[in-house]
């Protein structure tokens, strides 16, 4: 799948920015004055930065209302409801914390609740593509929620961070080793998809179309494999290694903030992996994925 | 829950519908166009329309980006720069048509045969051909040469009618249909209806061809035969047929001509024998008497002699009889087992003889015998360019006409159907005519049919007559010309010197020429005095093609949505085996540019010309334009271009002319058909009801029943005169290749390609096949075909992809004896393993086509023609004969043979030619 | 309207017939004149004379290599357009409700003026049948062409999809395969049709007619020689061939 900007900040961005809010809004952070501001703040920024990158790849962005339509089947649509929720039920708290109104800790347990929310139906809208069998798998949203808790932990300068990190490492190195055979265990292949299979093997004669056209770019983006190998290493540094090593020799709110740095840099390239390194089935009518 | 929007099913489709005639290709389908506000917004194809029964194919369905192309030139264009520079300033069409009057008035009043008018694939051959004729050169031809006419001129003198369009298998009644040689044909979507029509039937479709794709792909089998020997599979075919039996004597004898008997010995040796009154005779079987060969109830006899003279049927059978042609002697040559040939002669015969079919219609033979019923053979043939565009294609369209006479398959039900004009045997066409002179108009048409040597097209020097040869020693039956020896001839002033070259549609500095290199250097090239070596070039196209930087003066022509063309009898129509038919196109939108129609033009000129037939009394223009010509020229009395509402507008074939016949034909569409009644749809030939209908409807002027040629007496007059009979004498280095090629009855040589490359080190044939929604070069300025099919590959089979290790993504170098190309490569299984092949004029000059410098169709695609010579080497004896049939001069392109070498990954094919300057912009957003 | 329907009352699609496509491309063009100048935005085209031009079709024509385990290779034409899925998971993505399949007749269509360009549909759709429009910023896809086949405005013949219509070979069959008397149903029922990918769940409606068995032999026996031509010489054979003899 073709990686796109857009849609890589904006699910790396909004998932810690939601990761961090779930954090304040449950209170294991709770600054005071400016310090809420800004804390508050970044988890609001980056969850809204996230989705306003996200509108940047709609065709028609001002139509973007209509998203919340469809509510009952459509996971983006249950997306934009949970987001806008949880923001919406987390401001009193927010404000509460910059301007000291003492509102009961509780007030934000609802908002926490659906920020992570808002992480699952994200994950749900790549998990649901069964035409991506990469994605069609429990540990896409387990994956997109270790993410958000790990990196809203390095937001919110958990101690556990670094639990969590490691945590996710072991989430990134299962979810590539089971999605580096998901396309193979659905055993389809170029003669099963166009059903040719019963008269022998099927290879391409001749493409469709000499000129490119969207299913091209959008869903058979090709990254070499010695790429990929390399970009899950540094991944796996930047996301995972690098902040807990920096977490456990320093404690310091430098040392969180270098170690999110870090982390989200990481998380851009985990995410770039995620759509690259996606095969969709209609690849196999044009004899690539 | 949103509820499900309310649509609006029944939109508007257009504000108007105008009926004309499509023009992507030669195949003449009728198309209904939509117009909105007075632009064209949709077209489809004409359900009532006789040749595409509604439906399009690609190219016709994208006609739209045809006519609002940015490639379309503008305006009348002279040449200020270098000639190739692409330095030209616009002018008026009054200074165009004033600038070509001072070139072409002082030739026809001098040297007529100086001005060189040779024209591509219009549609228009009776009037362009009228035209060379009033001004009086013999230089004129179409572009048959080189395209097809082993097809047109093997079947017309054997059959009096052709494949190409000329005539169809009887789809609804054929039960096994073979397929020869054929990637598209010009008869596009007939051919595709009918195998539509076969496989809904579940009837059964053999493909013989290198390449297994379209229509060779939906065949039930498939016959991946070596390129250049499908003669000799026809012949061996014949051997078993023959060696079994499975022959139909009857037919054979009633309607061939091999009850006729074969002069033995003597001066007149090998010619028919005839009788007292010239006239070939039979011997009657009731009697065993000689007998006229057409008189009444007289039974011909196959196995007669007398005095001493053989029928042409024991000289058939004994000549394929021989071991030469058996299945396993042919079998290595063609690449197709021997057991799999004796299967395809007995299927053949199985269905011919065993499945035969009858339709109860009685019927009268021009032997005044009356037959019940209508007996039919549901074994179908076709075949085009794949037989055809080889140096043996004569022979081999010989011979598989040949194979479907000994199964009787020919215009009877289930078999292949001529379609009006034809059947016309050679004796009804003309014979060349091609002296000139000074201020007169030639004293015939240019083009037609040899009988024998006297009819060539020599001076009385016996040097060539045509600037292309045709019509010589080299080539006695170029009924089409030779197109492609035009510009190799004109540069190398042999047979002589022209002056002014006059093109119409024909983009030969491109991929209507071989080594297209070559020929660009020939247009540009100076003699020692500095001057052009070709001194002018008038050019007439429609768009931005290669062609165009190379012409003097560009006369640039509408699209075929916005003129008149006429779609006539008198040249290549739209007839139906059941319906004689013609049609129009009309202008269904205005030009927008400074374009004229290039038929008015050519009136125009003629006018100015003064020629006789284009100007009144009083020397003033006879025709307005073409529209009016289509309407009042008169051909022969009653016989005009059209056919349909003619006098009163009620007259069918014949009558005066009606001033209000072509809208008549719009409102009918834009065609007429004239229904050829049902006792005289098969057997024409033959069938008095035919006869009387062709002679009714001015396709003849008398009733004209023939025999099929098994044996040619054209041919052997031209074997005789080089075994030193007769006498008119053929130079003598040619005596041995005539004695060959003029063989009277089919036979199979390697083509010379074979020949010369043998011990070459070139094992490799290499060819090219049309895409279906391709036209020649014009195809790429169309936004949506361009986006299929934008670049192409040499497809290499799996021995040679294996062997050198090809992997995807490489490029290959493929050296001919003509020079090398190097080129994208992809890998092919359904291939002769012997065989590479590319889609046809895909590649594009930079510049050209107002496409970007950069346009893939520039940058990896390519032409196979830059490796095929237009001559063939030279034996030693300095004559270097064109790379053509012997017989007809068709251009041998499928001749090629080749090597190719691995090169590895690259991303673009060479020769890299230097952009072609543009005289369009380039093309920006799609209109 | 994401919600699929439960039932639709008519399954329209098309059946189309591997045996019969010979590749040409004009269902391709007939397809992309209809629909530039019909139902929603016209199909642009990006850069269409430039050195990488891109534009919407919304039917496609590949061309396969199928090798069997013995004999020879072949060829096989591939068109590819939407299936009309009856469990069409590019509806249910949809947060607009722009995507929907019709109660009445099962096509599916998108909704252009509630389309946000998210392309999420595309994404679930199998086959590759949602390509979106650049320059419009909405998806567009097969629409069954819905303003043909009960267009009034047409003679009752032509109210059928561009690309039957103009498909030469009639390698394409339009109807309602709810019907079990339609032509699509007969056709599919008695040549085997399939559908694409039944493993994913989304249930075509539009089948593909397998191709025939190919490179079978006939089974006519191979001809036998009159008689030894060796033996008794061509005037033996004439004489039995003009059964003289
Ligand atoms: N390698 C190889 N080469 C081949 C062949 C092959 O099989 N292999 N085939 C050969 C054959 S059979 C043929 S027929 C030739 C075809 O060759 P041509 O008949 O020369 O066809 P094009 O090259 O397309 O050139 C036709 C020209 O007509 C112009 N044109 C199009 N429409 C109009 C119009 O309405 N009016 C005017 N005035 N001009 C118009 C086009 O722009 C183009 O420049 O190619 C030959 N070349
Ligand atoms: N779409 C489209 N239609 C066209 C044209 C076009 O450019 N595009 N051009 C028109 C013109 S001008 C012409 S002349 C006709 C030509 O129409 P076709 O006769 O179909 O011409 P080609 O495409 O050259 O196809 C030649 C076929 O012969 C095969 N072949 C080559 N050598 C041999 C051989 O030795 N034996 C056998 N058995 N097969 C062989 C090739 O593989 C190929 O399939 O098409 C016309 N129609
Ligand atoms: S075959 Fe195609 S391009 Fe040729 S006339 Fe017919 S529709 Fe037009
Ligand atoms: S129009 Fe018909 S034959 Fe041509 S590609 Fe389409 S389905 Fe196949
Ligand atoms: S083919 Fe694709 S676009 Fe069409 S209904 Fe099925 S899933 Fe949806
Ligand atoms: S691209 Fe349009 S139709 Fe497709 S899912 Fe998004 S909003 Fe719906
Ligand atoms: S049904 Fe209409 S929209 Fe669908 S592929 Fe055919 S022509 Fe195109
Ligand atoms: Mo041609």
């Amino acid at each position: 799948m073709h990686p796109a900007p857009s849609v890589i900040l904006f699910s790396v961005l909004s998932g810690a920015g939601f990761g961090l809010l779930f954090y304040l809004g449950f209170g294991f952070a709770h600054p005071s004055d400016w310090l809420a501001f800004c804390w508050w703040g970044l988890g609001y920024g980056l969850a809204v930065i996230g989705l306003l990158a996200s509108t940047f790849h709609l065709g028609n962005p001002q139509r973007a209302m209509l998203a919340f339509s469809q509510w009952r089947t459509s996971w983006l649509s249950r997306e934009a409801w949970t987001s806008v929720a949880a923001l919406v039920l987390l401001a009193p708290m927010a404000l509460s914390d910059w301007l000291g109104l003492g509102l009961p800790r509780p007030f934000g347990w609802l908002g926490a609740v659906l920020a992570l929310a808002t992480v699952f139906t994200t994950s749900m809208i790549y998990t649901q593509i069964k035409a991506v069998p990469r994605w069609h798998h429990w540990l896409t949203p387990v994956m997109f929620l270790t993410f958000a808790l790990a990196g809203g932990a390095v937001l919110a300068g958990q101690s556990f961070a670094p639990v969590l990190l490691a945590l996710l490492l072991v989430v990134l190195l299962a979810i590539w080793q089971v999605g580096d055979g998901q396309f193979a265990r659905r055993a389809q292949t170029l003669g099963t998809a166009t059903g040719l299979d019963r008269i022998g093997e099927v290879t391409v004669f001749e493409q469709a179309h000499t000129a490119g056209n969207f299913l091209l770019r959008e869903m058979m983006f090709v990254v070499g494999r010695k790429h990929a190998q390399n970009l899950r290493a540094i991944a796996l540094v930047l996301v995972c290694l690098l902040p807990a090593v920096l977490l456990a020799v320093s404690g310091t709110c430098w040392a969180f903030a270098a170690a999110a740095i870090c982390h989200l840099a990481g998380a851009l390239a985990a995410r770039w992996l995620f759509f690259a390194e996606a095969e969709h089935v209609v690849g196999l009518f044009y004899g690539k994925r | 829950m949103t509820v499900q929007p309310k649509i609006d099913t029944s939109p508007p489709v257009s504000d108007e519908i105008r009926k004309t005639t499509c023009y992507m290709c030669a195949c003449r389908c009728g198309i209904n166009v939509h117009l909105k506000e007075g632009r064209v917004s949709y077209i489809e194809g004409n359900r009532d329309h006789p040749i595409n029964k509604g439906v399009l194919c690609a190219k016709g369905a994208s006609g739209i980006m045809q006519v609002t192309a940015p490639s379309r030139l503008r305006a009348p264009l002279r040449r200020v720069g270098p000639r190739g520079s692409g330095a030209f300033e616009e002018i008026s069409w009054d200074e165009a048509l004033a600038l070509a009057v001072s070139w072409m008035k002082p030739l026809r009043e001098t040297a007529p045969e100086k001005l060189a008018f040779f024209t591509g694939r219009d549609q228009s051959q009776s009037f362009t051909g009228w035209w060379a004729q009033a001004f009086g050169t013999p230089n004129y031809a179409a572009h048959g040469g080189f395209c097809s006419v082993n097809m047109a001129a093997g079947g017309i003198y054997t059959i009096g009618g052709a494949f190409w369009e000329f005539g169809q298998p009887d789809w609804e009644r054929t039960k096994l249909f073979v397929l020869f040689g054929v990637a598209e044909d010009h008869d596009s979507n007939p051919i595709k209806i009918g195998l539509g029509k076969l496989k809904a039937r579940g009837a059964r479709v053999i493909g013989v061809n290198p390449i297994r794709t379209g229509y060779n792909a939906v065949a039930d089998d498939w016959l991946g035969i070596t390129p250049g020997t499908d003669g000799l599979l026809v012949l061996s075919l014949i051997h078993c047929l023959l060696e079994a039996g499975k022959v139909d004597l009857d037919y054979l004898a009633r309607y061939t001509n091999a009850p006729l008997l074969v002069v033995e010995d003597g001066p007149e040796k090998g010619m028919i024998a005839k009788n007292a009154e010239s006239q070939p005779f039979v011997i009657d079987r009731k009697t065993g008497m000689p007998a006229p060969w057409d008189g009444r109830g007289v039974q011909p006899d196959l196995g007669a002699s007398y005095q001493g003279n053989r029928t042409v049927f024991q000289h058939m059978a004994e000549r394929y009889l021989a071991a030469e042609y058996a299945p396993e002697a042919v079998a290595a040559r063609c690449g197709i087992a021997a057991d799999r040939i004796r299967a395809l002669a007995a299927e053949l015969a199985h269905v011919a003889f065993d499945q035969a079919i009858e339709i109860k219609q009685p019927w009268t033979d021009f032997r005044g015998d009356h037959h019940d019923t209508m007996p039919g053979r549901p074994v179908s043939f076709h075949a085009m360019r794949g037989i055809s565009a080889h140096s043996n294609g004569f022979q081999t369209a010989r011979a598989l006409h040949l194979l479907q006479i000994v199964l009787g398959t020919v215009e009877v039900p289930g078999g292949y159907r001529l379609k009006p004009p034809y059947p016309k045997p050679m004796e009804a066409h003309p014979t060349p005519h091609f002296v000139t002179a000074p201020g007169k108009p030639l004293s015939g048409p240019h083009l037609g049919y040899v009988r024998g040597p006297e009819n060539l097209a020599l001076k009385e020097d016996g040097s060539p007559a045509r600037i292309d040869k045709a019509f010589t020693w080299e080539n006695p039956f170029s009924a089409h010309g030779l197109m492609h020896m035009l510009i190799p001839n004109a540069h190398a002033g042999d047979p002589y010197r022209i002056d002014t070259l006059f093109l119409y549609m024909a983009n030969m500095a491109w991929n209507s020429s071989m080594n297209s290199a070559r020929v660009m250097e020939m247009l540009t090239d100076k003699g020692p005095d500095g001057e052009y070596i070709i001194p002018r070039i008038i050019y007439s196209d429609a768009y931005a093609s290669e062609m165009v930087a190379y012409a003097d003066l560009i006369l640039p022509d509408t699209t075929y949505l916005e003129r008149h063309d006429c779609i006539s009898l008198l040249d290549r129509p739209i007839s139906e085996p059941d319906a004689a038919g013609d049609s129009i196109r009309w202008p269904v939108v205005e030009p927008d540019r400074d374009v004229r129609p290039f038929q008015s033009v050519l009136l125009d000129l003629g006018a100015r010309l003064g020629l006789v037939p284009m100007v009144n009394a009083d020397g003033s223009p006879k025709y307005r334009d073409y529209a009016d010509y289509i309407t009042n020229h008169i051909r022969r009395p009653g016989v005009g271009p059209l056919i349909g509402f003619r006098g009163d507008g009620t007259a069918e074939g014949r009558g005066e002319a009606n001033p209000d016949q072509i809208a008549a034909y719009i409102a009918n569409g834009g065609f007429y058909q004239a229904n050829i009644p049902e006792e005289a749809a098969f057997y024409k030939p033959w069938n008095m009801a035919y006869q009387d209908w062709a002679v009714k409807t001015s396709l003849y002027e008398t009733p004209q029943p023939y025999l099929f040629s098994i044996w040619s007496e054209p041919m052997r007059k031209f074997q005789a005169a080089a075994e030193g009979l007769g006498p008119i004498q053929p130079p003598d280095h040619l005596r041995e290749r005539l004695k060959l090629a003029m063989d009277p009855l089919p036979v199979w040589h390697p083509p010379f390609g074979d020949l010369e490359a043998t011990g070459w080190g070139y094992p490799v044939h290499a060819i090219t096949q049309r895409p279906m929604d391709m036209y020649h070069s014009w195809g790429s300025q169309n936004a949506w075909l361009r986006q299929i099919r934008g670049t192409n590959f040499l497809y290499l089979p799996t021995k040679i992809w294996a062997e050198q290790g090809f992997v995807e993504g490489d490029y290959a170098r493929v050296i001919s004896p003509n020079g090398g190309i190097t080129v994208p490569v992809a890998h092919m299984a359904a291939l002769n393993e012997n065989t590479v092949w590319t889609w046809n004029a895909i590649g594009k000059r930079k510049g050209a086509w107002a496409l970007d410098e950069n346009a893939t169709e520039a940058t990896t695609g390519f032409l196979l023609n830059h490796l095929i010579s237009e001559l063939l080497p030279d034996k030693g004896d300095g004559a270097r004969l064109s790379n053509s049939d012997p017989v007809t001069g068709q251009a041998a392109w499928f001749d090629l043979r080749v090597r190719i070498e691995r090169v590895g990954p690259k991303d673009h094919a060479e020769p890299v030619f230097a952009a072609v300057p543009r005289v369009v912009p380039q093309g920006k957003a799609r209109a | 309207m994401t919600t699929l329907p439960t039932h639709t009352e008519k399954k329209l699609g098309l059946a189309i017939d591997l045996d019969t496509c010979v590749g040409c491309q004009a269902c391709v063009t007939a397809c992309k004149g209809w629909n530039d100048q019909g139902y929603g935005v016209p199909l642009s085209d990006q850069n269409p004379y430039g050195s990488d031009p891109s534009g919407v079709f919304l039917n496609r024509v590949h061309s396969y290599a199928v090798q069997p385990v013995d004999g020879s290779a072949q060829t096989i034409n591939f068109p590819r357009s939407c299936l009309h899925c009856e469990d069409a998971p590019c509806v249910t993505v949809c947060p607009t409700g722009a995507s929907y399949k019709r109660a009445e007749d099962g096509i599916v269509l998108v909704n252009e003026d509630a389309c946000i360009g998210c392309g999420l549909c595309s994404w679930a759709c199998p086959y590759g049948a949602r390509e979106m429009d650049q320059a419009a910023g909405v998806m567009k896809k097969c629409t069954l062409c819905v303003d043909r086949i009960y267009n009034e405005n047409l003679p009752e013949e032509d109210r059928e999809p561009a690309c039957v219509r103009g498909c030469p070979t009639g390698a394409r069959h339009f109807g309602d395969f709810a019907d079990p008397d339609s032509k699509v149903s007969r056709l599919s029922a008695e040549r085997g049709g399939y559908a694409l990918l039944p493993d994913l769940g989304t249930k075509p409606v539009n089948r593909y007619l397998p191709p025939r068995k190919k490179d079978v032999r006939h089974e006519a026996s191979v001809l036998a020689p009159l008689l030894d031509i060796k033996a008794s010489g061509f005037a033996g054979w004439l004489d039995r061939v003009l059964g003289k003899i």
